[in-house]
């Protein structure tokens, strides 16, 4: 079976890289930012360093669920995951976990290239039938959203960080690979990114 | 007036501050479970997965809440990438308190297969674990090994075997 890009979402292809410069460029205000493995992270890293981001290097599937933590613990910070299709796919009962505990502060933006890029561009099965943004809608999450272009991201994006939550925002990207590549030490990673949220000082 | 291993470990929790709870029922912790939603210091829920709940405990102890992930033997036996690469590299003080199956009474032989690759992952991790047979130890044990585990930043796992709980029973 080819791939064929499931048609059900009418949006623009855009650019990872793009949408994620765009959505550091609307954080006012220290907002955690936690990006799934890969060219998730990359692109965050590539955006512009930032003592709240979060960047993973492994556990695949786990950026919601981390991010879910960090916004249960800290109610009055907002709080990103940066996922792709793929590691979405890998944890689809954390969008259930989302949808019952419902945290106001939670944000979820979902990078669908229909593909596992980063090992070979595989498919993924959002190239075929799925629509994450309507599983999200499955689970129990009413703010969900196809972005239709890099317009309609950040109007989004700001209705995200100004209102109640929690949210999904899904956008089809292009099939380019990450911009950058974070750096592989977890202990500072982890211990930066506490002091940003001001944990530690 | 001797109290139930639930509540010790219950009180343990509360007074190290640990106040995220987050689980995978097993019907062994189903008193923790209860007494813990009785008491409105805690934040308690099910995942859907056992990887799930680990990140979340990761996340809320980075963003400065303690936490705890419930499980029996074969959710453990889903933990080991996510151990391997998001708690330990990351110096992360997850703890977990694991209902011993497989072992001293088990009926399923698949619930005895994966009981015998907890440990040996523990031990490859270099995870600090604890097999509690006693309830006269068990407040000290989860007391003190709390304490290291958010002094050292490392993570710690509480086996709970059936000689302190009584197991899941069943009739031969």
């Amino acid at each position: 079976m080819s791939p064929a890009m499931n048609d059900a979402p009418n949006t623009k292809v855009m650019n990872r890289f793009e949408l994620t410069r765009r959505l550091v460029a609307q954080l006012q205000a220290d907002e955690a930012v936690i990006a799934g493995i890969g060219n998730t992270n990359f692109d965050l890293w590539a955006a512009g360093r930032r003592p709240q981001n979060f960047y993973m290097l492994g556990s695949m599937g786990l950026a919601v669920p981390i991010a879910l933590g960090v916004a249960l613990a800290q109610p009055k910070r907002r709080v990103i995951a940066l996922e792709g299709d793929g590691s979405m796919l890998m944890q689809l009962g954390a969008l259930a976990t989302v949808a019952t505990l419902a945290p106001k502060n939670l944000v979820i933006v979902v990078m669908d290239n229909a593909s596992y890029q980063i090992t070979g561009a595989q498919p993924t099965a959002t190239a075929f039938k799925t629509d994450l943004a309507a599983m999200a809608r499955g689970a129990g999450m009413q703010h969900c959203s196809w972005a239709a272009d890099e317009a309609d991201f950040e109007v989004l994006v700001a209705r995200a960080l100004g209102g109640d939550g929690p949210w999904l925002i899904a956008a089809r990207i292009d099939r380019e690979p990450g911009v950058g590549t974070t750096d592989r030490d977890p202990a500072q990673i982890r211990d930066r990114f506490m002091r940003g949220l001001g944990v530690k000082g | 007036m001797a109290r139930e291993w639930h509540e010790i470990m219950q009180a343990a929790f509360k007074a190290n501050e640990v106040t995220l709870v987050t689980y995978v029922p097993d019907k062994v912790l189903t008193p923790l479970i209860a007494g813990i939603e009785r008491d409105r210091d805690f934040t308690i829920f099910a995942t859907a997965r056992e990887e799930e709940a680990v990140g979340i405990v990761c996340g809320a102890w980075m963003g400065g809440r303690r936490g705890v992930v419930l499980m029996q033997t074969s959710g453990f036996g889903t933990l080991a990438n996510a151990l391997a690469s998001l708690v330990v590299p990351f110096q992360i003080p997850v703890l977990m308190v694991i209902s011993e199956r497989g072992t001293l009474g088990e009926f399923n032989l698949g619930q005895a297969m994966v009981c015998r690759t907890m440990r040996p992952v523990l031990d490859a991790l270099g995870i600090e674990h604890h097999t509690i047979t006693r309830l006269d130890e068990l407040g000290f044990i989860v007391d003190r090994s709390i304490k290291q585990a958010v002094a050292t930043q490392q993570p710690a796992a509480f086996i709970l075997s059936p000689l302190l709980t009584g197991g899941k029973v069943f009739t031969a």
